[in-house]
């Protein structure tokens, strides 16, 4: 139905009229349809277009990070190597990090989720589309910020973790510091937009009938991470944005033993942020890990429940762990016992998922697609790094390991192995419906063999360095430590690496060529992602599907029955309840703009400018005030937001 | 050399077999864990295969959940029995040493200060970088830092413990075994964090009462007029304004103590051997073996570096 | 847009600088031979050429000069820029000039009162990057190549945060110069 409706019931219908379906089509591309040209590619608000654009930008900074790490293992392949100095050793070692933590890591996990969670839960948009562009494009300003200062010798030089007071005013002059505090902040802000946009549209625009019971669980892991995020983000940004840039800046006394403060503050406050920080990149993995399985097992996942608890219970742990990164300081032993406790338990609920999927797969009878092969690589892989994970819960091990190889070679297998592996299965799940064709299984299977024998290769001497005495972020060692060899060995891993991620870039370059053929569930898969086109259209569903039950396409032989009525002359979202996602209200979603844009680039000006001036931060915020106002002005228009009332056909709550 | 696995304490070495537990315990559940994987894929159908859904089973949905139940049974015992391990351990580590030898360390960027403590001034030393100590006994680090966080860490001995400023931290072991271990910073500090290494040489008792008496006597004056001229160099090049020698007119703390120079076994934060090449290239240009180290070149000739070479060659 | 990318190569070439790390370079130079110990000239007034510290711009350098500051005890006698027994450093009052070669020539040569000679202590870099951090004590030098706040007792404003105290036309102490 067209024109304004006063309508308070939404009909259900099985079936719809083939012109109904053509004219509502053409009407909500019209509507929602994003027009070409430079403009529109500016202040676009579609969440796939902005999903999309942040999983290239952040795969871009995984190549980066990358080439820093290649760059490191080629300085540390031989003793008293002299390819770089330690001031740029320096600089590579903190940007890679930071790229890969705060600038890949997390925004691909987000990006996963902003893309694809409307699409699970049947919605046409996300909750608040320009913010998810403002989130955006706060991440193009940090990774600008911080390439640029990289390449006018401006790049951070402390550590990803920048303890002070190494990091303080007084050991790093200059402005390198106060660029990596200010990546934060925009880091920040864009994970924070992120995770609001995630917990509102999962709360609260899901499709009727898809109940807290019915949430498809890569939709529970982005939930879960989503507010994870919420409490841990603040904490950082205090640690950086506010403590260590006054510091630095006009002389406050956060850090500074002699007048009050305590270089141990920032430890405390870093990490607390720091741990969650990991499980906020592993656990949306996690949540990719289902979908593929019961997919290509032709199975529902054994122990729907028990993983989602999984995924809570973890998630609240990790905000209890963050002192075993400071087993080597002065706390008192007490104190470092119940970290240890916590650490070591941690490691039940990741189990408890584990044994899920092992049991699904027994019970099954999998099928070997490139997917598949990375949840295994990802079991070989992170188990390990989990593993020595609760070894380094130990206190009394880790003041041996701490600081050590032995932490570089767990990072990086749980990070790797836990994050990238179920990542880049995802990629090949996930690729033909976002853009309608399928990678190639032959280059994905030379991708997989050659990245996971790369990543055991380059890590697994690390172990064995570590405990042999080599510490970290060393830009070189004497050559009668013995560590020559066994460095030799990883940094011929870490070419294997490059070449695999080369494979997969070529795989996709020359996939993108081929024509639009993938069908809608090419995999016969059974998320409502697969119900639309592949990729999907811009409005993602033509009616609000109901949904009766965990696996929607595979529980119902004929077509989905859905909600019809909406309006096509504007862009209306349905507003569900938050547990038994009821019809509660019509909502109209905004159209694109320039703004979150415009806002964006005046957080740079605020955050970039305090590095230099206070008139900045006052001039910053004056500006801002225009764009807040630009961003929410209404006019006279009337509110676009309506209740509905419960269709009587609906299905009884279940 | 220095490793994990070579203990020379009783602390290092409970580490070291709560290590191999782990490793045993942790490999053997990672075995599990891969056979399982492996043995769920033996009804593996092709990628191409044939594709309809998978029904659940109910008796065999009840029967795998009691598997998994089982499993995580087993790995809440286990991880709870590595909990009640390692705390047993961190128990036999948390013990006092009983009449422990002190010895004062400060971390600066990137050099090692040694001072050992004694109510008696005229029996403390001060040293740099290297250290000696008896077998046997507790030997008690109180550490500090005068800049930035450092972390002394020897692998053979101990585990490590952060020098953060503004705390002062205490960590003990005691050597069983006589030898020389290597050491190095373990928190990142800056642009030499990786040529801040350490040296403990851990001798029999008597031995060590040797060394001490020795280490705590002043320098003689030097009779050679050519020692003598190579000690005026010291004085007069810029050398003294950082560097003491017991003995002698330079008493400076800002760098590394020189007395008994000649007796250490490595220069520069155990960088080099000492030897009279290392360190004539060494006081030269420290820049160009430890770029970013606070001793600056020395602007001297030929003649006046040899002069200065053979001088501090006598330190011993 | 050519003013635009301009000003981005000029702070471009801002960055490069203030944050160079000069590791194991030749040591700049001492100033030449002559250098005015007080502006006073007979004749027409000679205005001593602005020399470039090598380090005024550069913030590793000036943070070396802090540093060895402390270490060399110049704090024994000029506090941390107040001044005690000897003058301050951090107002508007030079005695013997505040252009680099003359603060140079002050620290290497001595001056009379007590300024000891560092001249065969100290080498040229090392006096160098002690001359631009007595600058930035009075906001003389670029403001991003300034220290900020260090890590102790704060007895004076940060570098940083000081305002620029221009040089009088300085004499020796009683203000007879003109």
């Amino acid at each position: 139905m067209t024109g304004p409706n006063t309508n308070r019931t939404l009909p259900v219908e099985a079936t719809v009229a083939e012109d109904d379906i053509e004219r509502d089509a053409r009407a909500l591309e019209t509507v929602w349809g994003e027009r070409p040209g430079f403009w529109s590619w500016l202040t676009t608000v579609d969440h796939k277009t902005l999903g999309k654009r942040l999983i290239v930008t952040a795969f871009l900074m995984f190549i980066a990070g990358g080439i820093e790490a290649a760059l490191m293992r080629a300085q540390l392949s031989r003793p008293e190597n002299s390819l770089i100095g330690p001031d740029r050793y320096n600089q590579l070692f903190t940007t890679h990090g930071t790229t890969m933590m705060f600038l890949f890591a997390v925004p691909i996990m987000t990006a996963m989720g902003l893309y694809f969670v409307p699409l699970m839960i049947g919605a046409r948009s996300l909750a608040f589309p320009r913010l998810n562009a403002f989130g955006y494009w706060n991440f193009v300003v940090a990774v600008v910020f911080l390439y640029v200062s990289l390449f006018v010798n401006t790049g951070p030089d402390v550590g990803w973790f920048a303890y002070v007071p190494l990091s303080g005013p007084q050991y790093s002059p200059g402005h390198r510091v106060d660029v990596w505090a200010q990546v934060v902040t925009f880091t920040e802000i864009s994970a924070l937009c992120g995770a609001v946009n995630v917990i509102v549209t999962a709360f609260k625009m899901r499709a009727p009938g898809m109940t807290v019971n019915r949430i498809p669980i890569f939709v529970w892991a982005q939930l879960v991470v989503a507010f994870m995020i919420v409490f841990a983000m603040p904490a950082v940004a205090t640690g950086s944005t506010l403590m260590l840039a006054t510091d630095r800046a006009v002389s406050m006394h956060w850090f500074n033993p002699s007048e009050g403060g305590d270089a141990l503050l920032w430890q405390h406050v870093f990490w607390f942020f720091g741990h969650p920080e990991v499980y906020i990149i592993f656990l949306p993995a996690l949540g990719m890990i289902t979908p593929i399985i019961e997919t290509f097992c032709r199975r529902k996942v054994f122990g729907y429940t028990p993983i989602v608890m999984a995924n809570i219970t973890t998630a609240f742990f990790a905000f209890g762990l963050w002192v075993h990164h400071m087993f080597a300081t002065p706390i008192p032993e007490l104190g470092q016992s119940l970290f240890t406790a916590a650490s070591i338990l941690i490691a039940i609920p990741t189990g408890i998922q584990i044994f899920c999927w092992l049991a699904t797969m027994w019970i099954s009878r999998p099928q070997l697609t490139v997917p598949i092969l990375f949840v295994l690589g990802f079991l070989f892989t992170f188990v390990n790094g989990g593993i020595t994970g609760v070894m380094l819960a130990s206190v009394a091990f880790d003041k041996q390991a701490h600081d050590t190889f032995f932490v570089v070679a767990h990072l990086h297998y749980v990070l790797l192995g836990g994050g990238v592996m179920p990542l880049f299965g995802a990629f090949y799940f996930w690729f033909p419906k976002m853009t309608g064709r399928k990678l190639s299984e032959t280059l994905g299977k030379w991708h997989f063999w050659l990245f996971v024998i790369g990543v055991n290769v380059t890590f697994f001497p690390m172990h064995i360095l570590g405990l042999e005495g080599m510490p970290r972020r060393v830009y070189t060692y004497l050559a009668d430590t013995g560590w020559g060899p066994l460095n030799l060995v990883a940094s011929i891993g870490a070419a294997t690496i490059a070449i695999s991620v080369l494979l997969f870039v070529i795989n996709v370059i020359v996939t993108m060529r081929r024509p639009v053929n993938a069908g809608a569930n090419p995999w016969n898969s059974s998320g409502l992602e697969w119900s639309v086109a592949s990729p999907p259209p811009s409005y993602n569903f033509l009616y609000a599907p109901l949904v009766e039950s965990r696996h929607p396409l595979w529980d119902i032989s004929v077509d989905l029955p859905v909600l019809t009525g909406f309006r096509t002359d504007r862009r209306e979202v349905l507003v569900t309840t938050t547990f038994s996602a009821q019809p509660d209200s019509r909502h109209e979603g905004p159209t694109p703009s320039i703004w979150p844009l415009y806002l964006a680039l005046c957080m740079g000006v605020v955050f970039i400018g305090s590095i230099f001036s206070p008139w900045f931060v006052l001039g910053g915020v004056g500006l801002s005030v225009i764009g807040l106002a630009g961003w929410g002005w209404t006019g006279s228009k009337p509110s676009g937001h309506e209740r509905v009332s419960t269709p009587a056909a609906m299905p009884e709550r279940a | 050399m220095h490793s994990v696995f070579d203990p020379a304490s009783p602390q290092a070495r409970a580490v070291a077999h709560l290590w191999w537990w782990m490793f045993g315990v942790g490999a053997a559940v990672w075995l599990a864990v891969m056979a399982a994987m492996l043995l769920s894929l033996r009804r593996r159908r092709a990628v191409r295969g044939p594709d309809e859904l998978m029904q659940p089973a109910p008796g065999m949905d009840s029967h795998i959940e009691r598997v998994v139940k089982a499993a995580t049974f087993v790995t809440v015992l286990i991880l709870i029995g590595f909990l009640a391990f390692d705390f047993s351990i961190g128990r036999i580590l948390a013990q006092q040493p009983v009449d422990p030898l002190t010895i004062e360390l400060t971390g600066h960027q990137w050099w090692w200060e040694v001072q050992y403590a004694n109510q008696d001034l005229s029996q403390r030393i001060v040293t740099a970088n290297e250290m000696h100590v008896p077998v046997g006994q507790p030997v008690r680090f109180i550490l500090r830092s005068r800049d930035v966080i450092h972390s002394f860490w020897m692998p053979n001995l101990t585990g490590k413990r952060d020098l953060i400023p503004g705390y002062q931290s205490t960590i003990w072991f005691q050597a069983d075994t006589a030898g020389t271990y290597r050491g190095q910073c373990a928190e990142f500090c800056g642009l030499q964090h990786a040529k801040m290494a350490l040296t403990i040489i851990a001798q029999p008792k008597a031995q060590y009462q040797l060394w001490y008496a020795a280490a705590v006597s002043a320098q003689t004056e030097p009779a050679d007029s050519t020692l003598l001229y190579g000690q005026r160099i010291f004085m007069t090049s810029g050398c003294s304004v950082c560097h003491a020698i017991s003995g002698t007119q330079a008493y400076s703390t800002v760098g590394p103590n020189l007395t008994h120079f000649k007796s250490r076994t490595l220069i520069a934060s155990g960088t080099l051997p000492n030897t009279r090449e290392n360190v004539a290239r060494w006081v030269l240009n420290p820049q160009a073996i430890k770029p970013g180290t606070q001793m600056p070149p020395s602007p001297l000739s030929t003649d006046q570096l040899s002069a200065l070479v053979t001088y501090l060659e006598t330190l011993k | 847009m050519r003013n635009a990318f301009l000003i981005l190569v000029a702070i471009a070439c801002a960055g490069c600088e203030r944050e160079e790390r000069r590791l194991n370079q030749p040591s700049p130079p001492a100033p030449t031979q002559f250098v005015a110990q007080v502006p006073l000239q007979p004749g027409p007034t000679f205005v001593a050429t602005a020399t470039e510290a090598p380090f005024d711009d550069n913030a590793y350098g000036t943070s070396e000069g802090e540093r060895l500051f402390s270490q060399m005890n110049c704090v024994g006698c000029h506090a941390h820029g107040g001044g005690s027994m000897g003058p301050a450093l951090m107002d508007d009052q030079w005695i013997y000039g505040s252009d680099p070669s003359q603060i140079f020539a002050s620290i290497a040569e001595g001056r009379a009162n007590g300024m000891p000679a560092w001249k065969y202590r100290l080498t040229n870099e090392q006096i160098w990057q002690i001359v631009s951090y007595v600058r930035s004590l009075s906001a003389l030098t670029p403001k991003g190549a300034r220290p900020s706040r260090s890590d102790q007792m704060m007895v004076k404003p940060a570098p940083a945060q000081t305002p620029n105290a221009k040089p009088k036309r300085s004499g020796p102490p009683g203000g007879a110069g003109h």
